[in-house]
C-alpha cells in the first residue's frame, strides 16, 4: 500500500474538521485528493540517489497530525537557539504548523507589510488569498499535493508596492509534541512591484528523541522590480525528516535570492522550482550542508529561465562526514527564445570519511543559441598539501582541518550580501564542524561546549 | 663548541619505494649556516621534505636528532613547536584560509604546546606588524587567503615573514632562490640575516651559487645521487659556479 | 534501383574542397546485389531460421532464444532525451545477406559488385590496394562478406575475423566471452540483438602481442527493410595492443531503419585497446525523413590491472543516436577514456555519452565531449560516473561543453556523479555557448566565407577530440563534421 493512502484516509475520517478551514484553503483541496489518487494509482517516475529519498519512503512513518488545532505548550526561549546577536528582526513563531506572532511583530510592522497567519487572511480576505494560495506549486508533486490536502495555517507575507523592508522578517519553524508527528507548513510571499524584503526562517526541533516530519511548500511571488532574499538555516535534530518545495515566479526586472543551509537534521530536501517569465531577472540560489551522522541531504533545482537578458548562478557545497550522504540535482532549463541568457551553476563536495557518499547530477537543458551556460561539479577531499603546508606552522591536524573546511564553505558564505546573516551563518557553521569533527582537540573553539548536535 | 642542534645519521628514504636518500650524516650547530648544493633529481627536496614531516615520503633507515629529540617520531606541528621551520619551494595556496587567522592558529598552536595563554588579538596584531617589516611585506597581503594570487616574490616573502614570526631554531629554506628577480632576492636574504643570531641555524639548499652571495654559508655540503658527497667551506660553492656539476659527477661515477 | 548523385566521386585531394560545397550525403546509393533477405517479423522461428542459416551450434542457439524470451518482457526505454517514433519490430526483416553459397575463399570469389560497392565507399578490399597498416572486415547488411590482412595477422598469433567463422573456428574463445560484459538482460537493444545478432567482427590479441596494423570494421546497410544487428567481441589478452576502427554508411531511404549494435572488449592486465568510430549512417534528409536509428550498446572490461580502454567517437549520422559507450574499471589502476564529437543537424537526435564505473583502486577516467547542434537537432550529453565505497585514490575529470549553431536546436547535458570513497577525486566541467560571432567576423574579415568559417571553428572547437583518431580517420572525419554542417548557419 502506498505510504500516501495513510494521509488520504486520515482526511477522509477527519473531513468534517478539514472542511472547518477557511473556504479559500478548503476548496483547493479536491483538487490535491484527485492528483493523490491519480499518484497512488500510477506513481510518476522517481529517480532518486538513495532509496530514502522517494516519496514512499520519506512519508512511509505513521506520523500523527494535530487536525483538532490543539495548542500545544511551547517554550519558545528553550528551543529557540538560534540566537542572533546584533539581529533585530521582525519575529513570527510557527509551532509546528501553526502560526503564533510575537507581541513585538504585530507593534513593529511598518506600513505596507503584513506578516501574518495564513489561515486569517483566508478568513479575511478570501478573494486576495485565492488569488495566490497554491497557484504556483499546484499540486505538481506528491509532497505539494500532501501539503495541500492537509493544510490548515500558514505564514502570509505581503510586501506592498514600493515599500523597501530593511528590518529582516524572521521565521522560526519549530516542532513541539511529544508523540511523532507531521506538519503541512506553508509559506506565501507576495512581493509587489519594487518592494524588497529580506525573510530568514530558522527551523528546530524541540524534543531528541521524537520524530518529526516537515512538509512545507513556499511560494513566492517577485512581482516586476521586486527584490526578495530568503535565508534558511536548518538545525532540527537527526529524527526530523523534511522536504521543503519552494516554488517562485519571477517577473521582469525583479532579483530572487535563497539559500538553504542545512547544518543538522535527519533527513532534509529542498526543493527549488523557479521560474523567470519577465525579462531581466536575477536568480541567485545557493546553499550549505554540513553533513553528519547517517543525515541525508539533498538540493533540486529546476530553474527555467524563460525570458530575455535574465541571469542566474547557484554555488551549492556540501562538506559529509561520518555516514552523512548527500545529493544533488540541479536543472537549468533555457526555453526557446529565452535570448541572453546567463546562467551558471557549481556543485563542490567535500567527503570526509570514508562512509560518507555523494551523488550529484547536474542538468542543462538548452533550447536557444543566444546563452551561455556552464555547470561545474567537483568531488573530492581537503587537500593534502594545504594540511602539510598548515602543520609544518605548527597548526595542529585536526585544526588545520577544521580551517579547512571553514574555508571551503567561504565562497558560500561570502556570497550573502546580507551582512548579520552572513556572519550569523559563519558562526553557526564554525560551530557545527567543531561539532561535527568528533576529534577537535583544541577546545577553543566557542562553538564546542554550546554545539546542539548529538 | 656551539651545541649541537640537528644530527642526522645514515637516514635513508623515499617516495612510493623508491629510495632517493642512500644515507645521510649532517650535523648543524647553533649559529651555523648550512648550505646544500646539488644538482637536480639529487635528492635535496626530498632531504627537506623527509625533515619537515612531509608524509608523502617514508624513512627506511637512520636517525635525525634534533636538540636531543627523535625528529623521525613526531607529527609535522610538533617539529614546528620545537622549532624546525621549512621554507617551501613552492608555498601552497589555500584559498578561503586568510593569512591572519593562519598565522594566529600557526602562533596559538605553538603557546599551547608551551603552555602559555593565547596571545591577545592586540598583540597579535602588534606582532604581526613588526615582523612584517623584516621582509617589506604589503599590509594588504594580511586579509587576502594564504598565497593565493600572491607572485613569487611575495610567497617567498611571505615565506620569511612566517619564519620571522614562528622564531625556528633551525630553518631550512628550500630553494628560496627559485623564481626571484634580484629585487626581491635581496629582500628575501635581507630577511634571513636579520633573524640569524648566534642561538639558530639556517640550511639553504639551493641549485645555484647566486643566493650564497646574499647568505654566506659557513659549510657547503654537495649532494648527489642521494648522498652527500663532499663538503667543505664557502669556497667549494665558488669552485662549484666555476666548473659546474659534472665535475662532481664525473669523479663519483668514477669511483 | 538508381545511384544517387555523387555516388561515385573518387576521393583526390583535390576534391576536399568541392566536397565541402555539396552537403549532400555522398555514401547514399544503393547496390543492385542479389540479397538473400527473410521475410519481416521477429519469432522463435525466425530466431532459428538465421541460426540455420549461420549453421550455428546448439549453444549459441539456446543464447538467441533465452535472449528473445527476455526481449518479449521488455518496453523500449524512455529515459532519453529523444523522440522516437514507434518502431514496428515485426515490420523488420532480421536477415539480409549477398547471396553466396560459401564464404569467400579469395577475392575472386567475392561478388564483383559488392567489391565495387566498398570500393565506392572508400573502402578498397584488394589487399594491395588497402592503405597500409589497416586490416578491414567488411559487412554488409547482416554478413561479413571479406576480412583481408587475415594471414599476416594470423603469424602473429592475432585473430581477426568475422563472428560467423569466430564461432566456427574458435567456439570456446566465443563461448567464454560472448555476453560477459553486455549481457542480454542489459537493456531493450542489447536483448534485441543477442536474439538476432547476424554477423560482425571478432578480434583476439594474444599475450604481448602488439597488433601491427589499425584493424577496421566497415559496416554498410544495403538491403531496405532490415536492420542491422552486429556484434563485435574484443579480446586484449594481457600486455597487448590493439586499435580499432568502426566506420559505417547506409543508402538514404525514406524509411526509417534499425541499427542495433554490440559491442564488447575484454582488456586483461597491462593491454591497451584503442576503440574509434566515425558514425556516418544516413541521418535522413533536411525534413527529417528517413534515416538510421542507431540504438547501440557498446561497453568495455578493464579486466586486467592497468590495462586501458580508450573510445574515440565522431558522431555525425544517423537520424537518432542512443549509444553510451562505457567502461567498467575494475583491474586495479586501470584507466577508462571517453572522447566524443557529437554533430547534430536539421531533425537529427542525439543522446550519447558515457559510464565510467570504477571499481578497482587508483583507477583513472577522462571524459571529452563536444556536443555541436544546428537546425533543428536535439543533442544530448548523458554521462555517469560511478566510484564504488571500495576503491581507493580515484581519478576523474569529464568536461562536457555543447556549441550551438542555431536557434531552434537544443543542447543537454545530463552527468550524473555518484561517489562512494573520500580518497576519489572528480571533476566535472560543462559550458554551452553559442558559435562566437567576432570569431566568425574575423574570418570574414580575412576573407574567409561564414560557411567556411563555421568549419573551421567547429573543427577547432573538436580537436582534442579529432586528434585522438588514427590519421586516416581524422581526415575523413573532418571533412565529415564540415558536411554535416552544410547550410546550418543562417
Amino acid at each position: 500500500m502506498s505510504s500516501l493512502k495513510q494521509y488520504i484516509d486520515l482526511y477522509n475520517e477527519n473531513k468534517l474538521v478539514f472542511d472547518q478551514s477557511p473556504y479559500a484553503i478548503s476548496q483547493l483541496r479536491n483538487h490535491a485528493i484527485d492528483f493523490l489518487a491519480r499518484y497512488i494509482q500510477k506513481p510518476s517516475k522517481e529517480h532518486v540517489a538513495y532509496p530514502e529519498l522517494a516519496t514512499e519512503y520519506f512519508f512511509a512513518p505513521d506520523y500523527g497530525l494535530n487536525i483538532n488545532r490543539m495548542q500545544f505548550a511551547v517554550d519558545i526561549a528553550a528551543s529557540f537557539k538560534c540566537d542572533v546577536p546584533n539581529i533585530s528582526t521582525l519575529l513570527a513563531v510557527v509551532v509546528n504548523d501553526t502560526f503564533r506572532p510575537t507581541a513585538l511583530l504585530e507593534k513593529n510592522l511598518p506600513q505596507g507589510v503584513t506578516v501574518c497567519s495564513l489561515a486569517h487572511i483566508a478568513k479575511t480576505k478570501p478573494e486576495w488569498t485565492s488569488k495566490y494560495l497554491n497557484v504556483l506549486a499546484d499540486d505538481s508533486t506528491a509532497a505539494s499535493a500532501l501539503n495541500t490536502l492537509l493544510l490548515q495555517d500558514g505564514v502570509v507575507i505581503h510586501i506592498s508596492k514600493g515599500v523597501k523592508l530593511d528590518k529582516p522578517i524572521q521565521i522560526v519553524n519549530i516542532f513541539n509534541s511529544t508523540a511523532p508527528l507531521m506538519a503541512s507548513r506553508r509559506i506565501l510571499v507576495v512581493a509587489e512591484e519594487d518592494s524588497s524584503a529580506k525573510v530568514l526562517i530558522c527551523d528546530h526541533s524541540q524534543l531528541r528523541d521524537v520524530e518529526y516530519l516537515s512538509d512545507e511548500v513556499i511560494e513566492i511571488f517577485a512581482e516586476k522590480g521586486s527584490n526578495i532574499e530568503i535565508y534558511d538555516i536548518e538545525e532540527s535534530t537527526t529524527t526530523t525528516r523534511r522536504i521543503r518545495q519552494v516554488f517562485c515566479r519571477q517577473e521582469a526586472e525583479s532579483a530572487f535570492t535563497m539559500m538553504a543551509n542545512t547544518l543538522s537534521g535527519g533527513i532534509s530536501i529542498n526543493d527549488f522550482h523557479v521560474s523567470s517569465i519577465g525579462d531581466n531577472t536575477h536568480t541567485h540560489l545557493g546553499g550549505l550542508v554540513i553533513g553528519a551522522l547517517k543525515q541525508i541531504v539533498e538540493n533540486k533545482v529546476n530553474l527555467v529561465h524563460d525570458s530575455r537578458h535574465s541571469t542566474s548562478d547557484q554555488l551549492f557545497k556540501y562538506a559529509l562526514f561520518e555516514e552523512s550522504r548527500g545529493a544533488f540535482g540541479g536543472k537549468i532549463i533555457v526555453a526557446e527564445g529565452a535570448e541572453f541568457t546567463d546562467a551558471s551553476q557549481s556543485n563542490r563536495n567535500l567527503l570526509a570519511s570514508d562512509n560518507a557518499r555523494m551523488a550529484t547530477a547536474p542538468q542543462l537543458e538548452i533550447y536557444c543559441d543566444e546563452v551561455k551556460c556552464s555547470h561545474g561539479a567537483t568531488t573530492g577531499q581537503l587537500d593534502e598539501r594545504a594540511l602539510f603546508y598548515m602543520q609544518t606552522r605548527g597548526i595542529p591536524q585536526e585544526e588545520a582541518k577544521l580551517m579547512l573546511t571553514q574555508a571551503f564553505m567561504a565562497d558560500v558564505i561570502e556570497s550573502i550580501s546580507f551582512d548579520i546573516i552572513r556572519e550569523r551563518l559563519r558562526f553557526l557553521v564554525e560551530k557545527r564542524l567543531c561539532g561535527a569533527s568528533a576529534t577537535c582537540s583544541t577546545g577553543e573553539c566557542s562553538g564546542c561546549k554550546t554545539s546542539n548536535v548529538n | 663548541m656551539a651545541e649541537e642542534l640537528l644530527k642526522v645519521e645514515g637516514l635513508r628514504a623515499g617516495i612510493d619505494g623508491k629510495e632517493i636518500l642512500r644515507g645521510i650524516n649532517l650535523t648543524v650547530r647553533e649559529g651555523e649556516v648550512h648550505a646544500i648544493m646539488g644538482p637536480n633529481g639529487s635528492g635535496k627536496s626530498t632531504l627537506s621534505g623527509v625533515l619537515a614531516g612531509d608524509p608523502r615520503f617514508s624513512v627506511n633507515s637512520g636517525k635525525a636528532t634534533f636538540h636531543g629529540i627523535d625528529l623521525l617520531t613526531l607529527s609535522p606541528e610538533d617539529r614546528s613547536h620545537e622549532g624546525l621551520f621549512l621554507s617551501f619551494q613552492y608555498p601552497v595556496e589555500i584559498p578561503g584560509v586568510t593569512m591572519v587567522n593562519f598565522m594566529r592558529a600557526a602562533v596559538n598552536a605553538k603557546r599551547k604546546y608551551f603552555k602559555e595563554p593565547p596571545l591577545s588579538a592586540g598583540d597579535f596584531l602588534k606582532l604581526m606588524r613588526q615582523k612584517r617589516a623584516i621582509v617589506e611585506l604589503d599590509n594588504k597581503l594580511a586579509s587576502r587567503s594564504v598565497n593565493e594570487g600572491f607572485s613569487g616574490g611575495e610567497k617567498k616573502r611571505n615565506e620569511i615573514f612566517q619564519m620571522a614570526v614562528l622564531e625556528p631554531r633551525l630553518s631550512i629554506l628550500d630553494e628560496t632562490d627559485s623564481g626571484l628577480d634580484i629585487d626581491a632576492l635581496r629582500i628575501v636574504a635581507g630577511g634571513v640575516n636579520k633573524l640569524k643570531t648566534d642561538k639558530n641555524a639556517t640550511i639553504v639548499i639551493t641549485h645555484y651559487q647566486r643566493l650564497l652571495d646574499y647568505i654566506k654559508p659557513d659549510f657547503v655540503h654537495i649532494l648527489y645521487k642521494g648522498k652527500i658527497v663532499y663538503s667543505g667551506g664557502p669556497e667549494l660553492a665558488l669552485e662549484l659556479e666555476e666548473k659546474g656539476y659534472d665535475w662532481i659527477k664525473q669523479q663519483v661515477d668514477a669511483e | 534501383m538508381t545511384d544517387n548523385i555523387n555516388a561515385n566521386v573518387p576521393q583526390e585531394d583535390d576534391d576536399i574542397i568541392r566536397d565541402a560545397t555539396s552537403g549532400e550525403y555522398k555514401y547514399g546509393f544503393t547496390s543492385d546485389i542479389d540479397t538473400d533477405v527473410i521475410p519481416a517479423g521477429l519469432s522463435e522461428d525466425v530466431i532459428r531460421l538465421i541460426s540455420k542459416k549461420k549453421g550455428e551450434p546448439q549453444w549459441l542457439l539456446d543464447f538467441r532464444l533465452e535472449a528473445y524470451k527476455y526481449w518479449l518482457t521488455l518496453e523500449p526505454p524512455t529515459w532519453a532525451h529523444l523522440n522516437i517514433p514507434e518502431i514496428d519490430f515485426q515490420a523488420i526483416s532480421y536477415y539480409a545477406a549477398p547471396k553466396k553459397k560459401n564464404t569467400p575463399k579469395s577475392l575472386d570469389e567475392v561478388d564483383p559488385q559488392l567489391i565495387d560497392t566498398f570500393n565506392r565507399l572508400g573502402i578498397p578490399l584488394e589487399e594491395q590496394k588497402i592503405i597500409s597498416g589497416m586490416a578491414v572486415d567488411a559487412v554488409m547488411d547482416s554478413v561479413s562478406v571479406k576480412t583481408t590482412h587475415k594471414e599476416k595477422l594470423a603469424e602473429l598469433g592475432i585473430i581477426f575475423c568475422s563472428f560467423s567463422e569466430a564461432v566456427k573456428d574458435y567456439p570456446d574463445l566465443v563461448k567464454k566471452y560472448l555476453g560477459k560484459v553486455v549481457g542480454y538482460r542489459d537493456n531493450f537493444y542489447a536483448a534485441l540483438n543477442s536474439a538476432v545478432f547476424s554477423d560482425g567482427s571478432f578480434v583476439y590479441i594474444p599475450k604481448g602481442v602488439r597488433c601491427p596494423m589499425e584493424l577496421s570494421t566497415y559496416f554498410r546497410i544495403n538491403s531496405s527493410g532490415t536492420g542491422q544487428f552486429e556484434r563485435t567481441l574484443i579480446v586484449a589478452d594481457d600486455d597487448s595492443y590493439v586499435s580499432y576502427l568502426e566506420g559505417c554508411t547506409a543508402p538514404m531511404r525514406d524509411e526509417n531503419q534499425l541499427h542495433a549494435a554490440i559491442v564488447e572488449i575484454i582488456v586483461e592486465d597491462r593491454a591497451e585497446v584503442k576503440y574509434s568510430t566515425v558514425q556516418n549512417w544516413y541521418a535522413g534528409d533536411a525534413q527529417g525523413r528517413g534515416g538510421i536509428y542507431n540504438f547501440v550498446t557498446k561497453r568495455g572490461l578493464c579486466r586486467g590491472d592497468f590495462s586501458k580502454l580508450s573510445w574515440t567517437q565522431v558522431e555525425t549520422g544517423s537520424a537518432i543516436t542512443w549509444k553510451y559507450p562505457s567502461c567498467i574499471l575494475s583491474g586495479e589502476g586501470s584507466t577508462g577514456e571517453f572522447y566524443s564529437v557529437a554533430v547534430t543537424n536539421n531533425y537529427q537526435q542525439a543522446d550519447t555519452g558515457t559510464k565510467m564505473i570504477h571499481i578497482g583502486s587508483n583507477t583513472k577516467s577522462t571524459i571529452v565531449s563536444k556536443g555541436i547542434s544546428a537546425g533543428h537537432s536535439e543533442n544530448s550529453y548523458r554521462g555517469l560516473v560511478k566510484v564504488v565505497p571500495s576503491a581507493k585514490g580515484v581519478r576523474n575529470y569529464t568536461q562536457c561543453d555543447s556549441l550551438l549553431l542555431s536557434s531552434t536546436c537544443g543542447a543537454h547535458t545530463f552527468p550524473e556523479i555518484e561517489v562512494g570513497n573520500p580518497t576519489a577525486i572528480v571533476e566535472h566541467e560543462a559550458t554551452t555557448s553559442k558559435i562566437s560571432e567576432q570569431q566568425i567576423f574575423y574570418c570574414n574579415q580575412r576573407g574567409i566565407p561564414t560557411e567556411e568559417a563555421v568549419a573551421l571553428i567547429v573543427n577547432g572547437y573538436a580537436k582534442e577530440v579529432m586528434n585522438k583518431l588514427p590519421m586516416e580517420f581524422a581526415v575523413e572525419a573532418q571533412k565529415l563534421l564540415a558536411l554535416t554542417l552544410e547550410n546550418s548557419v543562417g
